[in-house]
């Protein structure tokens, strides 16, 4: 069968891609478009570890299929620092050691991004369910929550 | 946390005992670092592996042709293209190995000993096509009984694995083929005599689940081999050189030909320590002459490769009135997987090394079942056996109605103490760790409903071993340091802060690099807690190297012996009688006049890492568990640990946080369920249910630093200790909050009720 065309914004840029029918987002993120800052953990959904936006919406990208992206904008890892300067996330995350092995990393930071867009003042325990999709298997998470409220709190600017 | 800052008053280090940025930080949080799946090479095929759907068969026949002649496959490997191995056990790290299993293990031979075991393997041009290709491989399976607990596994009758494995380590020597592949004793004093002396005698048997280590990035590789034979391979592995020595042997190629580049490690704790996809991609890429990446799914992860043992153990330990211990005996049954090799001799070695006791007697048993062969797992053995031993204990303490904390510390081992596997201790922080812990506020703060409490203490040795860095001195005066041991948590961090700390220089005047396998000398892998120990003081001899190098060339100069020179502070300066009579120049100054006077300079260290000491723990923690449910949510954690040194505080509190989420799980969730039929019933994270951040509350740490003297700053490993008391104390908190003892783990909601109900119906619960 003929594969198939898709546009899409990634990380506000226009791109285009042929893709397979079956074919997951994360698949043509990584293998059509060698953005490979998204990881597969599980490919079942359970892991996080692919975690994107979609149109804002926080999405496992390994649970759509890049079809499904026709029109849709977007937004991974490598979209998440500006220029030179790295998101707040991005910074806490490496002033606080949230990271060890850091294959996780993109996803989580992915995911608190997206929460910090919906609620930008948000309680350790919303810190903890928002991200109890997304596993880490060093850390023990305590570090990564700090990093999440360290950086919610300077983005308010309190 | 502890905060120490860089010109802390007090403190003799610049850079030891900071939180600088890691330097690979960046990267990992960009997208940018390049993990095992991440490489692409040009023209590169994709492999899978075709599976084993029985737990046990013979394989009668493996015929390919179909698979063959698919349009876009271009390698098919059965067990055929490995040569057959001789049977020797070899160490390699804290497991020995068998290449006589590592062959059968990577690709199954005259016999598919589990569910999951790799049968045959592709190489094509696409994944649909290498998937279409494994449908298309007959096997001609000849289904065998099963066995998968090991004390089934044990008893007369039970289906054989290896006709001719007969257990080792008894007198007379067996006749008959057996799953028991040793039988292994540590024994020190007279435990039978000393438990004559006990007010209180304690038993009681324990059984714990494999657990997985539950790295979040699958097993994967790219494997190129050219015309000529010469092989590339680029993984995700903890120890490269290690990957080329099993590859090359396995292959029976040269070593010099085989050249293994560590890609970024998405953890490991163990777990990737030994081959799985490795051989087969390479032998796949020469039959192929096309680059082969191979990346295993979630399934696959939990289906074939190692996880830790399951175990049955049997623990009596005796104490006098006053609270002395006199006496101990432990009986280990782990689980090795479907080869020998369990980590049931750590298991023994650690059961009661916290501790000085004069009597006693622990028996271990290697046994295999129809399962994945273990694979090594933080620590791999010593949680298992301090699960029963610290329990236990803790029992004692209560009958005796004393607190666990001063049971402890009256017993425990301490510099000069005898250890039952052996060796006198060093400088231990046993005692520092358990005063630690008696001082912690979190020790004296009151529970409220349905909470418990529980203490227990952990033991690990740590290892060195075969380590080369070297170190170079750029034209400009910044350094490249290159080590061998793969990073998983921040390693580059402490080198660069120890490379730092010698040669004075600014941190980020270093970049530091894992090199790959031609790069160095020989490297063993990151595990047993021996990468900032090895590799540190690697890199300390290095910087020491350069600075020796830097006073020669300066003497050269200066036109005075070489021993007429001294490095300080950062500059070579004249010494001695000639001090002053010469401007002093700094490293980079050296650096600018380096070709001139005779060269690259350029340190090397090439060392075995001796001096490895034990890294002792007691942790602290409170549950509160649902009457209804039966479910215990841990809702605070205290770890508190003895680091030698910690050269990043922060990365040392990161393990030690992470070794207890980890033991959480354990404790709490984790474990492997099979169905009658041998099968694994739960291959994903949906159902082997790891913690998520929603299920731990925050975990605090305490450091303690009782310094090593064989490390030039004091290191200890602190990797592995982490994961080994949280089991009993979690258990230890259950029972003070239910007045239920639980011997078995997982301790999951459904056990707990059906314990509680069962106490509320005798009368002897607390909730």
């Amino acid at each position: 069968m003929a594969k198939h065309h898709v546009t899409a914004t990634v990380n506000g840029d226009e791109v285009e891609f042929l893709c397979e029918t079956h074919e997951t987002l994360l698949d043509a993120l990584r293998d059509q478009l060698g953005l490979t800052g998204t990881k597969e953990g599980c490919s079942t959904g359970d892991c996080g570890a692919c975690s994107v936006t979609v149109d804002g919406r926080l999405v496992c990208s390994c649970l759509m299929l890049a079809v499904e992206a026709q029109g849709k904008s977007i937004g991974t890892i490598e979209g998440v620092a500006h220029g030179e300067e790295l998101h707040p996330l991005q910074r806490k995350f490496l002033e606080h050691a949230a990271l060890q092995c850091g294959i996780c990393t993109p996803g989580i930071l992915v995911a608190a991004k997206a929460l910090l867009e919906k609620q930008p003042n948000p309680t350790e325990t919303e810190v903890r369910y928002w991200l109890a999709g997304n596993l880490c298997r060093c850390t023990g998470y305590d570090k990564i929550i700090r990093a999440v409220m360290d950086a919610a709190s300077e983005m308010r600017g309190a | 946390m502890q905060e120490k800052v860089k010109g802390e008053p007090g403190s003799e280090f610049e850079y030891i005992g900071t939180r600088p940025l890691r330097p690979d930080g960046v990267d990992k949080v960009t997208g940018r670092a390049k993990f095992g799946a991440d490489l692409a090479m040009a023209g590169q095929l994709v492999g899978k592996v075709l599976r084993s759907p029985h737990p046990h068969a013979r394989i009668r026949g493996i015929d390919t042709s179909a698979a063959e002649k698919l349009a876009g496959v271009k390698a098919v490997i059965t067990g055929a293209d490995f040569k057959e191995q001789p049977s020797e056990f070899i160490p390699a790290g804290e497991m020995m190995i068998n290449y006589k299993d590592v062959v059968r293990n990577v690709m199954a031979r005259e016999k598919a000993l589990y569910e999951g075991h790799a049968i045959a393997a592709v190489a094509a041009t696409s994944a649909a096509i290498a998937k279409k290709a494994l449908a298309l491989i007959k096997v001609d399976y000849e289904v065998l009984p099963h066995v998968i607990d090991a004390a089934e596994a044990m008893k007369p009758g039970a289906p054989i694995l290896h006709d001719d494995m007969y257990t080792a380590g008894v007198e007379p020597a067996p006749k008959t083929p057996s799953n028991v592949a040793k039988r292994i004793e540590f024994v020190l004093g007279d435990a039978a005599a000393g438990f004559k002396q006990a007010d209180v005698i304690i038993e009681r048997d324990f059984l714990t689940q494999p657990v997985h280590q539950g790295y979040i990035e699958p097993h994967a590789c790219v494997a190129s081999v050219s015309e000529d034979g010469q092989a590339d391979v680029w993984v995700s592995t903890q120890g490269h050189w290690v990957v080329r020595a099993h590859c090359a042997r396995l292959l029976g190629w040269d070593i010099g030909k085989v050249r293994v580049t560590a890609a970024e490690i998405g953890g490991g704790f163990g777990g990737k320590t030994v081959v799985y996809l490795e051989p087969l991609a390479l032998a796949l890429s020469k039959k192929a002459r096309r680059p082969v990446k191979m990346v295993m799914t979630r399934e696959e992860v939990f289906r074939a490769s190692g996880p830790t043992s399951g175990a049955h153990v049997r623990v009596r330990i005796g104490a006098r009135k006053d609270g002395r211990i006199v006496a101990a005996e432990a009986e280990l049954k782990y689980q090795a997987g479907a080869f020998a090799g369990s980590p049931v001799q750590p298991g023994c070695m650690c059961a009661y090394a916290p501790y000085d006791i004069e009597n006693v007697k622990v028996v271990g048993y290697d046994v295999v079942t129809n399962r994945p062969k273990v694979a090594a797992y933080r620590a791999p053995g010593g949680p298992i056996s301090e699960f029963a031993v610290e329990s236990v204990i803790d029992e004692i303490a209560g009958k005796l109605g004393i607190d666990p904390i001063e049971l402890r510390l009256k017993n425990a081992a301490k510099e000069g103490t005898k250890a039952a596997y052996g060796p006198k201790f060093g400088p231990i922080g046993m005692v520092e760790t358990l005063e630690a812990a008696k001082a912690h506020a979190h020790w004296r703060t009151p529970l409220g409903k349905n909470q418990g409490r529980g203490v227990a203490s952990g033991f690990w040795f740590n290892i060195g071993g075969e380590t080369s860095v070297s170190l170079a001195l750029n034209e400009d005066g910044t350094l490249s340091l290159t080590a061998g041991t793969p990073d998983i948590g921040g390693l580059r961090a402490s080198l660069c802060m120890m490379a730092a700390e010698e040669l004075k220089v600014p941190l980020d005047k270093i970049r530091v690099q894992i090199g790959d396998t031609a790069q160095l000398g020989y490297n063993f892998l990151t595990g047993g807690s021996r990468s900032t120990f090895s590799s540190g003081m690697a890199t300390v001899e290095a910087a020491r190297d350069v600075i020796k190098e830097a006073c020669k060339r300066a003497a050269k100069l200066w036109e005075l012996p070489e021993d007429a020179v001294e490095f300080n502070n950062g500059s070579v300066r004249p010494a001695g009688p000639n001090a002053g009579k010469h401007t002093p120049m700094t490293l980079k100054e050296i650096a600018g006049i380096a070709g001139k006077t005779g060269g690259p300079i350029v340190g090397y260290a090439r060392i075995n890492a001796h001096g490895a000491a034990p890294s002792l723990a007691t942790h602290i923690c409170d549950v509160e568990v649902d009457p209804e449910t039966g479910k215990a949510t841990v809702i605070r954690y205290t770890a508190i640990q003895d680091a030698g040194r910690a050269i990043h505080p922060s990365y040392v509190e990161g393990q030690y946080q992470g070794g207890v989420a980890q033991g959480i799980g354990w404790a709490l969730n984790e474990e492997y369920i099979y169905g009658a039929d041998g099968k694994l019933q739960n291959p994903g994270f949906l159902d082997y249910r790891v913690p998520v951040a929603s299920d731990l509350p925050m975990i605090d740490t305490v450091i303690v630093e009782v310094p090593n003297p064989r490390h030039p700053y004091g290191v200890r490993g602190v990797g592995e200790t982490p994961i080994v008391p949280p089991m009993a104390t979690v258990a230890n908190a259950i029972a003070n909050a239910t007045g239920v003892r639980f011997t078995e783990l997982p301790m999951s909601p459904p056990k707990v009720l059906k314990a509680l109900d069962a106490a509320r119906a005798s009368g002897t619960a607390k909730m």
